[in-house]
């Protein structure tokens, strides 16, 4: 096995120990991302050939001589008896919402292609801090806006290590698809309607969207302030731990990062699930989508064999002593997207006023008469349809004479999205779950090109996803089970305001008594014959 | 397919939104749009109480947990020329601009 393939927890023992050097885990990445990864994203990337569609294309900046850097320092740490942080010598890399001091910061846009961020975002210098090496940064959904990192500006977009014509998932795609083939052990990812968790499932990861609050958001690229996560992409529930441990916390420079105290979030990782009481809701048991036929939104059931993988994690979970508590309604699930149709656009139309080719990033070559005309020619080159798309919808349902019918009944509706997740906790309540047990995706991963330009469906992947956001409640997702065509299939565990333990606990349990199945021992395709 | 959005109100948000779009994205786009209502408009068959308080955000926020206020101090960025430095056009530390558009007021 090479050093790229052990878990971060390993990786770092063996660091510690001093039995590999933090300079030899980074080479092994650094290999491992020229035998799998292919040409990295850019916005002049001309035909995608056969070749690049063989390949998994997670990064678009490779930041190897700051990565060399601090794997050096890490080895001088050590050979001088110091105890370096928890992640020492831990290859990781960020999604490129995130903006890290003299790197390129894209967002996955044309509009900041030559932005050179001038200052670190917060959960960035904490891996830092916790001496993890940052391989570079990776591709995703322009400014996160999808489900498949299709969107990028940044070409070839990542592909998915499992089956190279499917989609990574998105918008933390880049994130994910590394993750899965070596390139790093972690990644730190973003999650606004289930960014982190829905990649996580389509690449058979572990994805966790942290309570809203847990993790800073400073330094990050905004889309919707009140739903962003910054969060943990890993490869097994401890890695995951011993990452948001060392990125939780309140910070000066974001007022919604809360005081709440972080625990040790691998302390009580292998204490089981006896007793608990997890929940699975009828509600994500079926899929909304839209009808082109009738132009309507019509509803199904879900397929046999993601229904299936819920229920035999369910089945595992009970065997291990957790009481499963089924019938759980959560009758708003599926309003969550139109809720999100609203109140992401409103947020993201602000957010994304502020690209105006004045202060940074992409200003029209053209010559203009005015400051106007420079907003506009600037926003219409450097925006793809995506953001366009976003910011008109936003508009529109904030404006003053739509506001009412839109924007404030979306908000109330939030309101009833988190009552759901308020009754099933509430400890006096007939429920008193510790979790609830979702799918986290109505499908596996889909085709290139099989749903990318239907805004209306692609947002649909994201319907199980999406309450955890509008409720702010934390969200793990982790593999369940291979489809028939040999794709991860992802299971969910929804949680209660900033209580991640438990859900990272139960999802240890649950890697725990699936140790030996046989879609354990599957590795993604771009990994087989290496 | 909806028609909420007609013509005349997409071009209307598009000036507002500072954008300017080509013929064919422009009609994608609009038609995106009417599909995005045709699953808005789901929200119309939730029955809301009076009382039914819109969320700002989803975690509520007692002031317990809520980050302290910071002291209302003077605390400037380390180093603004690296700010300046990102900057399109710039020009002995301020940002450059075409002409705003005013009108003379004599």
């Amino acid at each position: 096995m090479e050093l790229c393939d052990l878990s971060a927890y390993e990786l770092a023992a063996l660091i510690r120990k001093r039995e590999v050097s933090a300079v030899e885990a980074l080479d092994s990445a650094l290999n491992r991302i020229r035998l799998v990864d292919g040409r990295p994203g850019t916005v002049d990337a001309g035909e995608i050939t056969a070749e690049d569609q063989q390949t998994v294309h997670a990064f678009i900046t490779l930041t190897e001589d700051l990565a060399r850097a601090q794997a050096e320092a890490v080895d001088k740490k050590l050979s001088q008896g110091e105890i370096p942080g928890p992640l020492a010598g831990v290859p990781y890399t960020a999604k490129d919402i995130f903006n890290v001091k003299g790197t390129r910061s894209t967002a996955g846009s044309k509009i900041l292609a030559n932005y050179t961020a001038p200052y670190t975002a917060t959960p960035v210098a904490r891996m830092e801090k916790a001496g993890g090496v940052l391989l570079g940064k990776v591709n995703l959904d322009e400014f996160t806006h999808g489900s498949s990192s299709e969107s990028s500006a940044f070409q070839p977009a990542s592909r998915n290590p499992w089956d190279t014509s499917k989609v990574p998932g998105g918008s933390s795609g880049g994130s994910t698809a590394a993750v899965a083939a070596g390139m790093g052990q972690l990644s730190i990812g973003t999650d606004t309607g289930g960014s982190i968790r829905q990649p996580a499932a389509f690449c058979g990861v572990v994805g966790l969207k942290p309570t809203y609050g847990r993790v800073s958001r400073y330094g990050l690229i905004a889309f919707g302030s009140s739903l962003d996560c910054p969060g943990p992409v890993a490869r097994n529930v401890r890695d995951a731990a011993m990452m948001l441990n060392a990125i939780a916390g309140p910070d000066l420079q974001d007022s919604t990062a809360v005081t709440v105290p972080v625990p040790d979030y691998t302390a009580a990782l292998e204490a089981g699930v006896k007793g608990m009481r997890i929940g699975l809701s009828p509600d994500f048991f079926k899929i909304q989508y839209f009808d082109h036929e009738t132009g309507e939104i019509s509803e199904e059931p879900i397929s046999d064999e993601i229904k299936l993988a819920v229920e035999q994690a369910a089945d595992r979970l009970s065997e291990m002593g957790a009481r499963i508590v089924e019938n759980v309604p959560m009758p708003h699930t599926k309003y969550g997207i139109p809720t999100y149709f609203v109140i992401s656009r409103v947020e993201v139309s602000s957010n994304l006023h502020r690209f105006d080719g004045v202060k940074y990033g992409h200003r029209t070559p053209h010559g203009v008469e005015d400051l106007s005309e420079l907003y506009r020619r600037t926003r219409a080159e450097g925006f793809g349809a995506q953001p366009k798309l976003r910011i008109l919808m936003g508009m529109y349902v904030s404006a003053a004479q739509y506001s009412e019918q839109y924007y404030q009944r979306a908000l109330k509706v939030r309101s009833l999205i988190r009552g759901d997740f308020d009754a099933i906790y509430d400890p006096q309540g007939e429920y008193r779950l510790d979790a609830l047990l979702t799918p986290t995706t109505p499908t596996p991963a889909f085709g290139f090109g099989d749903v990318y330009g239907d805004t209306v469906l692609m947002q649909y992947a994201d319907q199980f996803t999406v309450t955890g956001n509008h409720a702010g409640v934390p969200g793990l997702s982790m593999m369940g089970g291979l489809s028939s065509d040999r794709l991860p299939l992802g299971i969910q565990l929804l949680g209660r305001d900033y209580d991640e333990a438990t859900l990272l606990r139960i999802g240890r349990a649950f890697e725990v008594a699936t140790e030996d199945a046989p879609w354990r021992k599957e590795k993604p395709q771009v990994l087989q014959g290496l | 397919m909806s028609e909420e959005i007609t013509r005349e109100i997409f071009d209307k948000i598009v000036e507002l939104a500072a954008l300017e779009l080509e013929e064919d994205e422009a009609e994608y786009i609009r038609r995106q749009l009417n599909d995005q209502l045709t699953a808005i408009s789901e929200l119309e068959a939730v029955p809301l109480d009076e009382d039914t308080p819109p969320a700002a955000h989803g975690v509520p926020y007692p002031p317990e947990i809520s980050a302290p206020a910071r002291r209302d101090e003077h605390a400037p960025f380390k180093n603004p020329d690296e700010i300046l430095g990102v900057a399109p056009e710039e020009d002995e530390r301020y940002f450059i601009t075409p002409d705003i558009p005013h009108e003379d007021l004599g």
